[in-house]
C-alpha cells in the first residue's frame, strides 16, 4: 500500500536529497505497518521522533506501535519543536 | 531587590521629566512590567478615555529580571489603552532596549499629555530630557535610529521609535526597538504618534544592580539556563528553525487559517515555512535565512535574520533592502502569507521588512489584507477603489498594499484602519476575523478549540500570547490535550493566562515556558526581589493581574458580548483536515470559563473573587 511519509525540521536530513524540497516521500508498505515500524525502517533517531501525526491527527507514543497505517494516509513526524 | 525603585514621569504637554519613587506596595502585589505598569495605568487613567487623546497615558516598563543575568531577561512592555481595540493594551518586546532602560536606573517611564510639537526623549542614566524631533518626523524607524545614534555619537545608545505608520495614524502601528524587535500589537505605536513622541533613546551605564541575594541569584539563574540548554525545544528547535517551524505543523493539523479563514489548510504553506527559509534559492543559490539571533541575555536565540532575493520583483531596484535584517517569524509569515493566500516567501520577507521599517503590526496588516481580498472577491471592493486587482494569492497586491499602508497613500489609508473598521465601513463587519477589533494570529480555532476561548477572553483582543494553549493542544507542553474537544479547555486557558501574566511581569520571555514552569522562574525572582516570592504568591499575582485588566475593560464598556468569535468560526465548519465539519465551541466554553474564573454569567468578577485577590 502507498503511504506518504513527511519529515520536517531536523528530520528532513533523513530524506533522500530529491525529497527534501517537499519534505515528502512516498512509501510502499505492507498492510499492517505501524508508525513505529516506519521509524525503524527509515532508521530515524527515536529521540527526534517527537510529534507524530497521521493525516494531521496526533498519535500518542503508546499507540505508535499499534496504530496501523492505511492506504493513502500521510504520516508526518517532527523533532521537538515549538513556536508562537 | 530587582527593581531600581525609580519611575520617570514625562509630561509631554509641559515638557517636563521628573523622577519619583516606585510604589513598592504595588510592586509586591503586581511584580513589575505588565502587572505593575497596568496597576499604575489603571490608577491614573479613566477607562473611558479616547485612546488617541492627550488624557490617555503610555507606560514603558521593565520587570525585576530585565537587564539581569536571567536568561531572556531583556524584555520590556508598553502599556496603554490600545488605539486599535479600545481595551487595555500591553505589548511586549525583546531586543536590547529594555535592559538599557534598567541600566540607566529606571523601572518604568510614564508618558502623559501630548507634546505641542514632535519630540524624542533622551535618557542618559539619571538625566532625562525631551528634545526636538522635527528633523526625525517623517523618517522611518531605521532612519530615526541611525540619526539618533549619530547625533548622540554613541552607537551603544538604544532606541525605540515609531515609523511613518505611527505618524500617519495607522491604527495598528508598532513601537520598534533595535531595528526589528517590536511592541507590536493593539496600536501602541499609534498612541505614541498621537502624543507627538517620535522616539526614546536610552544610554545606561549603571548595570542592573541591587539583586537581593547575589549568590542565590547566580545559582538560580544558572540552574534555569541549564533547563533551557537541556530541553530539545529551547536548545535546538527554536534556534535552528525559529517559530516558523510551526507553519507545516499547523497546516498538517488543519488549523492554518487561509484566505481570511475561508479555509483551514494552505496549499502553499511549505513554500513559506521555516524549512523553506533554510533552502538555497534556485535564483541566486542562497538561502533566505542568514542566521539566528538573540535578544539581550537570551540563551535560546529564536530570532531570524534574513536576506532577500535581490532579483525578486519586490526589491529588484531597491538595494536598500538587500542587506541582512529581521526575517519572518511564524505569525508574520502566516498573516502576510496564508491569511491572504500568498505563497511567495520573498514577497512576505519584503512586506515584513516594511512592517519593521515603518512600524506596523504584520499580523493585523496581513489579516486586514486578507479581509480586503475577500471584499474584492465578493465584488464589494472594486479594482478602482483599491488601485489594483487584489485577488487572493496576489503577491504583487500584497507588496504594493504594504508600501501604500506604510506611506498612508490611497487605499493604504483604509487598510490602516484594521479589518474591523474596514469591514464595517463596507457593510460586512462579520468578515473581520478578530476579537475586540484585533485580528487573530495564526491558529484556526475550529482545529484548536482552546485557542478560540483564549482569543475570545484575551484582555487585549485576539492574541496568542495571552494564553498559548497551542503548547498543550498541539505540542504537548506541559501535557498533551486533544485540540478538537472543548472539555477541560476553560481550566487550561485560565492556567495559561495566569502563568503568562507572571512571566510577562517578570522581565523574561514567554518562550522560556516551552521548558520552564513557574517553578523554574520562582527561585530566580525570589533571589532577585525582596518580599518572599513563593509559588503561592506568584500564582496569586498572575490571577490578580488578569482580573485587574478585566476590570479595566469592563469599566471601558466591554461586556460578555465582546468575549465572542466572528460568526464564520461558529457557523462555517472547517472544510478539510482533522477538524473537517467542526466549528468552534465558544458558546459552551465561555460559561465554563467564567465559572473557573469566579466571574458571574455576565463576565464580571464576583465580590468574593475580588476579595480573594485583594482587588
Amino acid at each position: 500500500m502507498k503511504v506518504t511519509l513527511k519529515l520536517y525540521a531536523a528530520l528532513s536530513d533523513h530524506l533522500p536529497e530529491q525529497a527534501r524540497r517537499t519534505n515528502a516521500l512516498e512509501l510502499d508498505l505492507d498492510p499492517g505497518t505501524t508508525p513505529a515500524r516506519v521509524i525503524e525502517r527509515q532508521k530515524l533517531p527515536l529521540k527526534l521522533c517527537h510529534l507524530v501525526l497521521i493525516d494531521g491527527v496526533f498519535i500518542p507514543p503508546v499507540e505508535r506501535a499499534t496504530r496501523t497505517l492505511n492506504e493513502g494516509e500521510t504520516l508526518a513526524i517532527w523533532p521537538p519543536i515549538a513556536g508562537g | 531587590m530587582g527593581w531600581t525603585k525609580k519611575v520617570l514621569r514625562v509630561d509631554l504637554t509641559k515638557g517636563t521629566c521628573k523622577s519619583e519613587p516606585l510604589n513598592m506596595k504595588w510592586a509586591q502585589e503586581y511584580l513589575g512590567q505588565r502587572g505593575l505598569a497596568t496597576k499604575y495605568f489603571i490608577e491614573e487613567v479613566d477607562p473611558k478615555v479616547d485612546p488617541l487623546s492627550p488624557a490617555n497615558k503610555m507606560i514603558m516598563a521593565t520587570g525585576p529580571l530585565t537587564g539581569t543575568m536571567a536568561s531572556t531577561g531583556g524584555r520590556y512592555s508598553v502599556i496603554t489603552k490600545g488605539a486599535l481595540t479600545g481595551a487595555i493594551a500591553c505589548s511586549n518586546s525583546g531586543g536590547y532596549f529594555g535592559a538599557e532602560m534598567k541600566f540607566a536606573g529606571w523601572d518604568m517611564v510614564i508618558f502623559e499629555g501630548k507634546s505641542p510639537k514632535p519630540v524624542y526623549l533622551a535618557i542618559e542614566d539619571d538625566k532625562a530630557e525631551l528634545r526636538d524631533a522635527a528633523h526625525l518626523w517623517g523618517k522611518s524607524v531605521w532612519q530615526t535610529e541611525e540619526i539618533i545614534k549619530k547625533t548622540h555619537q554613541d552607537p551603544q545608545t538604544r532606541v525605540c521609535s515609531i515609523g511613518r505608520a505611527g505618524e500617519n495614524g495607522v491604527m495598528f502601528a508598532c513601537i520598534v526597538n533595535d531595528l526589528h524587535r517590536a511592541a507590536g500589537r493593539s496600536g501602541v505605536g499609534t498612541v505614541m504618534g498621537s502624543k507627538n513622541l517620535k522616539a526614546v533613546a536610552i544610554r545606561g551605564t549603571k548595570g542592573a544592580g541591587g539583586i537581593r541575594d547575589g549568590k542565590a541569584f547566580m545559582k538560580a539563574t544558572t540552574a534555569a539556563k541549564k533547563v533551557l540548554a537541556e530541553n530539545a525545544v529551547t536548545s535546538q528547535g527554536l534556534p535552528t528553525y525559529g517559530t516558523q517551524v510551526l507553519m507545516n505543523v499547523i497546516n498538517e493539523m488543519g488549523a492554518l487559517p487561509t484566505r481570511n479563514h475561508r479555509d483551514v489548510q494552505f496549499e502553499g504553506a511549505r513554500k513559506i515555512s521555516g524549512e523553506a527559509m533554510h533552502e538555497k534559492r534556485p535564483t541566486d543559490g542562497k538561502a533566505n535565512l542568514v542566521t539566528n539571533a538573540a535578544c539581550f541575555g537570551c540563551t535560546i536565540a529564536c530570532g531570524r535574520i534574513s536576506k532577500i532575493d535581490e532579483t525578486h520583483f519586490s526589491v529588484v531596484n531597491k538595494p536598500e533592502y538587500w542587506g541582512a535584517t529581521g526575517g519572518l517569524e511564524y505569525e508574520a509569515a502566516w498573516a502576510l502569507g496564508a491569511a491572504n493566500g500568498v505563497g511567495d516567501l520573498e514577497a512576505l520577507t519584503y512586506a515584513n521588512m516594511l512592517c519593521n521599517e515603518e512600524g506596523f503590526d504584520p499580523i493585523t496588516f496581513g489579516a486586514t489584507v486578507g479581509a480586503a481580498m475577500e471584499l474584492y472577491d465578493l465584488g464589494i471592493l472594486k479594482q478602482e477603489q483599491i488601485g489594483m486587482d487584489a485577488p487572493f494569492g496576489s503577491a504583487q497586491a500584497l507588496v504594493k498594499l504594504a508600501e501604500m499602508t506604510a506611506k498612508g497613500e490611497g487605499f493604504g489609508k483604509e487598510l490602516g484602519l484594521g479589518s474591523a473598521r474596514l469591514c464595517a465601513k463596507y457593510g460586512k463587519p462579520e468578515l473581520s476575523m478578530g476579537v475586540k477589533k484585533q485580528e487573530f494570529p495564526a491558529y484556526d480555532s475550529r482545529g484548536i478549540q482552546g485557542m478560540g476561548l483564549a482569543y475570545a477572553t484575551s484582555n487585549r483582543g485576539a492574541c496568542h500570547l495571552r494564553g498559548y494553549t497551542v503548547a498543550s493542544e498541539v505540542l504537548g507542553i506541559p501535557v498533551k490535550t486533544d485540540p478538537l474537544v472543548t472539555e477541560g479547555k476553560a481550566d487550561l486557558v485560565k492556567a495559561f493566562q495566569d502563568a503568562t501574566s507572571v512571566f510577562d511581569s517578570a522581565g523574561v520571555c514567554v518562550f522560556t515556558t516551552f521548558a520552564w514552569t513557574l517553578a523554574d522562574l520562582q527561585p530566580q525572582l525570589d533571589a532577585a526581589c525582596e518580599g518572599g516570592w513563593s509559588m503561592e504568591k506568584l500564582t496569586a499575582v498572575g490571577e490578580r493581574i488578569w482580573n485587574m485588566e478585566r476590570l479595566f475593560n469592563n469599566a471601558a464598556g466591554f461586556t460578555a458580548k465582546d468575549d465572542d468569535l466572528p460568526p464564520r468560526l461558529k457557523t462555517e465548519p472547517a472544510k478539510t483536515g482533522p477538524a473537517k465539519g467542526k466549528v468552534n465551541g465558544i458558546d459552551k466554553m465561555r460559561p465554563e470559563y467564567y465559572k473557573a474564573r469566579g466571574w458571574d454569567d455576565k463576565g464580571v468578577p464576583t465580590k468574593e473573587t475580588l476579595q480573594r485577590l485583594g482587588l
